[in-house]
């Protein structure tokens, strides 16, 4: 089975990367755009084609997806420690390739229109290429080592892009802050691959996540402070994890990253490089789940449970349409991770895990509208805010009905992606963990909620007074959108349960319909509450603030986590260990370098004399010389 | 072969000459003194090469012939420092030594 060909499919866009890059001021927009969105056309061809190869042609082996693995040693410390590079082909590796060619190349067609006129419009599209390249790397990393180096570039290409604005300084410190804090968290990713190379003695995936391997059977055999130290490396490597997809309580870099411009919002930050996180703890699967009974599993299911409630409640009283989705998007990637905390593993137990997946494929589809949507609602009125928008369901229909549709799904109303994905994840919950079960309905009634109320908020209640009056966006924005709320309509038809488990093998999903009933009542709920708060101006909403007081006040401003962060790193780390440490370091070891430095000139300066540039004075010194070896013979010679 | 004076009396008096020579080029303070000086001891080794060569070797004449050269190489040699010292008293109206210090570190 031939699967060499795949490495083309991170190759074109870095290929792309490279042109645009190299070639920035010479290539005339148009032609840009369209070398952009052609590489990765032909990247997303080649995917659809892998996975039409590796579902149907190839399909399963004794009822078991196989793994394919094309990989050259790239550098090796022992016999089975090595770092390779090479592609990886399973069931989720290629569900990542759909999901990222498929986002990829709407927000590359989609940036053609959006971006016009723009003067980084070449570099932009070089960077999106450049974040092509390393997702592609990423999803298809055989190694942990290969996934942190890609994991690495996605981060460097998420800087580039929220920094994209760089005359902006809110753009600026934005992308620093994504930046350091996704760098903060690998930190903690980092020293987890090492503990596992050091006490599995691998970092190939196939030998970590085999069941009977040494790695898991062997979890055991080195404990710390209590656990097992893989357990301990397995907590790491989620906080990684954690890092990048915004878990709380690594989650504050998101909404700021939403300076960027708005495609790039769709991309990484909702669509593909946030679910990196996820995608880490489902590759990693098997490792979870066994080691130490599945301790870091429920780390993960807690933490994902915690994340999606928090940012549920923050998002419901923003006012910024695309801050409502960044931390709606918190919110979803929570949902992802509690599902994958209470999967089990073999068969029908492996239902959140496969929920999860199948949640981050139609979330991918339809956060990624959402956004869409928010970009060419932004197109059109030139601002963020809320306030500034209503009534827009005249002036711009395709956008209406596509939102609606994203909202729809999103919400979990059927027979939209959502709502298929959503119910797998409220099943799995229910059957393993009744207080997430409860979390999860909780949060799904406040996702409907808060995504009809922008929903009503820009397109229906009180129309705005627009200074130009907002028209529908270019075909070249329009498409993407249709495309994207063709596959939100569909995508939960798909049956995930066949192709994407946790043991490879597929099984019957079915609807589970009481449970299904509870969802989309919820659901239901929140957007008749939205309804009758926003369709109309009234003073229901004001009242409901009222009600809450200081509560609704602390939810918008995010709970302070941001003046918390800033507290403990301006206030305690820079003045109470970095500003004594800096002092040390110049007084004293900078010190003696300057002295020695100083001692150096001061010698030359008392001997330079002895160069007093006179002949007699040299001649002497030489006679001198002469004497006394003359002397020093005649004394040998004499003894 | 002189009668009366040994090999040794002469070479005293020109290793006399020649620290009186090297005293003189460490001491002087003035150029053309210590070209002078420079003569001096040149001399003292013209001297030597040709006493040396009447009173070991009496029958032969390099010794001689050696200090032809070194007198005619010590001519122009000495015509050369003149030319410097008239040109260096062009640039800086001076022949002494302590003016002459670009040189120095």
């Amino acid at each position: 089975m031939n699967f060499s060909y795949i490495i083309l499919i991170p190759l074109i866009p870095l290929v792309v990367f490279l042109l645009l890059g190299i070639f920035n001021q010479r290539i005339k927009p148009a032609v840009s755009g369209y070398v952009g969105v052609l590489g990765l056309l032909t990247s997303t061809l080649l995917s659809f084609y892998t996975a039409y190869q590796y579902f149907f042609v190839y399909g399963k082996a004794n009822g078991v997806y196989q793994t394919f693995v094309e990989k050259t040693v790239w550098m090796n410390f022992t016999e089975t420690l090595a770092i390779d590079m090479g592609v990886l082909v399973d069931p989720i590796s290629v569900m990542m390739l759909i999901v990222v060619s498929i986002v990829s190349l709407m927000v590359h067609i989609y940036s053609r229109g959006y971006m016009k006129g723009d003067d980084g419009y070449t570099k932009f599209f070089a960077f999106l290429s450049l974040f092509s390249f390393s997702m592609y790397g990423l999803v298809l990393a055989t190694n942990l080592f290969q996934i942190y180096i890609f994991w690495e570039l996605v981060g460097v290409s998420s800087y580039l892009l929220i920094g994209y604005y760089y005359t902006k300084p809110s753009a600026v410190s934005a992308a620093k802050k994504a930046f350091i804090v996704t760098r903060f968290a690998d930190l903690g990713f980092l020293i987890g691959i090492l503990i596992v190379g050091y006490y599995t003695g691998t970092y190939d995936f196939e030998m970590l996540n085999n069941p009977e391997g040494n790695a898991i059977l062997n979890w055991a055999s080195t404990s710390f402070m209590g656990l097992s130290v893989l357990t301990w490396a397995l907590i790491l490597i989620f906080i990684g994890g954690a890092g990048k997809s915004a878990m709380f309580p690594l989650h504050i870099w998101l909404p700021d990253a939403m300076e960027g411009p708005t495609p790039v919002s769709a991309l990484i930050h909702a669509a593909t490089m946030v679910v990196a996180g996820v995608f880490l703890v489902a590759r990693l699967f098997p490792m979870y789940y066994f080691v130490e009974n599945g301790f870091a599993l429920n780390i993960v299911a807690y933490v994902g449970a915690f994340s999606a409630l928090f940012a549920a409640i923050i998002a419901v009283t923003q006012t910024d349409i695309k801050r409502v989705l960044a931390f709606s998007t918190m919110s979803q990637l929570g949902y992802m991770m509690l599902a994958l905390g209470v999967s089990g593993y073999d068969g029908h137990e492996g239902l959140g895990y496969m929920a999860s997946m199948f949640h981050l494929f139609a979330h991918a589809m339809f956060k990624a509208l959402l956004f869409l949507c928010a970009g060419s609602v932004i197109h059109a009125v030139h601002s963020n805010y809320l306030k500034d928008m209503g009534g827009l369901r005249k002036y711009m229909p395709i956008t209406n009905i596509t939102f609606l549709i994203a909202a729809l799904a999103i919400a979990g109303v059927p027979p939209f992606a959502g709502f298929f994905s959503k119910d797998e994840i409220l099943v799995a919950a229910f059957e393993h963990n009744k207080l997430i079960y409860f979390v999860g309905v909780f949060v799904a009634g406040l996702t409907a909620f808060y995504m009809f109320r922008i929903y009503f908020g820009i397109f229906w209640g009180k129309e705005t007074k627009y200074e130009h009056k907002p028209h529908e966006s270019p075909i070249s924005m329009t498409f993407p959108l249709m495309v994207l709320a063709l596959l939100s309509i569909v995508g939960g038809f798909i049956p995930f349960s066949k192709f994407v488990t946790a043991d490879k093998a597929g099984f019957e999903a079915h609807l589970n319909y009481p449970l299904a009933a509870v969802a989309v009542g919820v659901g239901l709920l929140g957007i008749g509450l939205a309804w009758a708060f926003y369709k109309n101006e009234n003073n229901l909403a004001d009242k409901m603030v009222n009600f809450f007081g200081p509560f609704y006040k602390w939810t918008s401003d995010k709970f302070y986590f941001d003046e918390i962060y800033l507290f403990i790193t301006k206030k305690i780390l820079f003045n109470r260990v970095s500003a004594p440490i800096a002092k040390f370091d110049k007084k004293y070891v900078d010190g003696t370098m300057v002295g020695i430095g100083n001692k150096t000139v001061w010698t030359s300066e008392k001997i330079k004399s002895l160069q007093s540039g006179k002949v007699q004075d040299y001649a002497f010194a030489f006679i001198a010389g002469v004497v006394v070896l003359v002397l020093v013979f005649i004394y040998m010679w004499t003894n | 072969m002189i009668p009366g004076i040994s090999i040794y009396e002469i070479l005293t008096i020109t290793s006399i000459l020649f620290f009186i020579g090297v005293y003189g080029f460490i001491t002087r303070k003035n150029l053309i003194s210590i070209l002078i000086s420079v003569e001096l001891i040149l001399n003292a080794s013209v001297i030597n090469f040709v006493i040396i060569n009447k009173y070991l070797y009496p029958d032969m004449l390099q010794g001689v012939l050696f200090s032809l050269f070194i007198i005619a190489v010590a001519a122009a040699e000495t015509a050369l420092a003149v030319s410097i010292i008239i040109g260096l008293y062009r640039q800086i109206s001076s022949v002494e030594v302590k003016d002459v210090e670009t040189m120095k570190y």
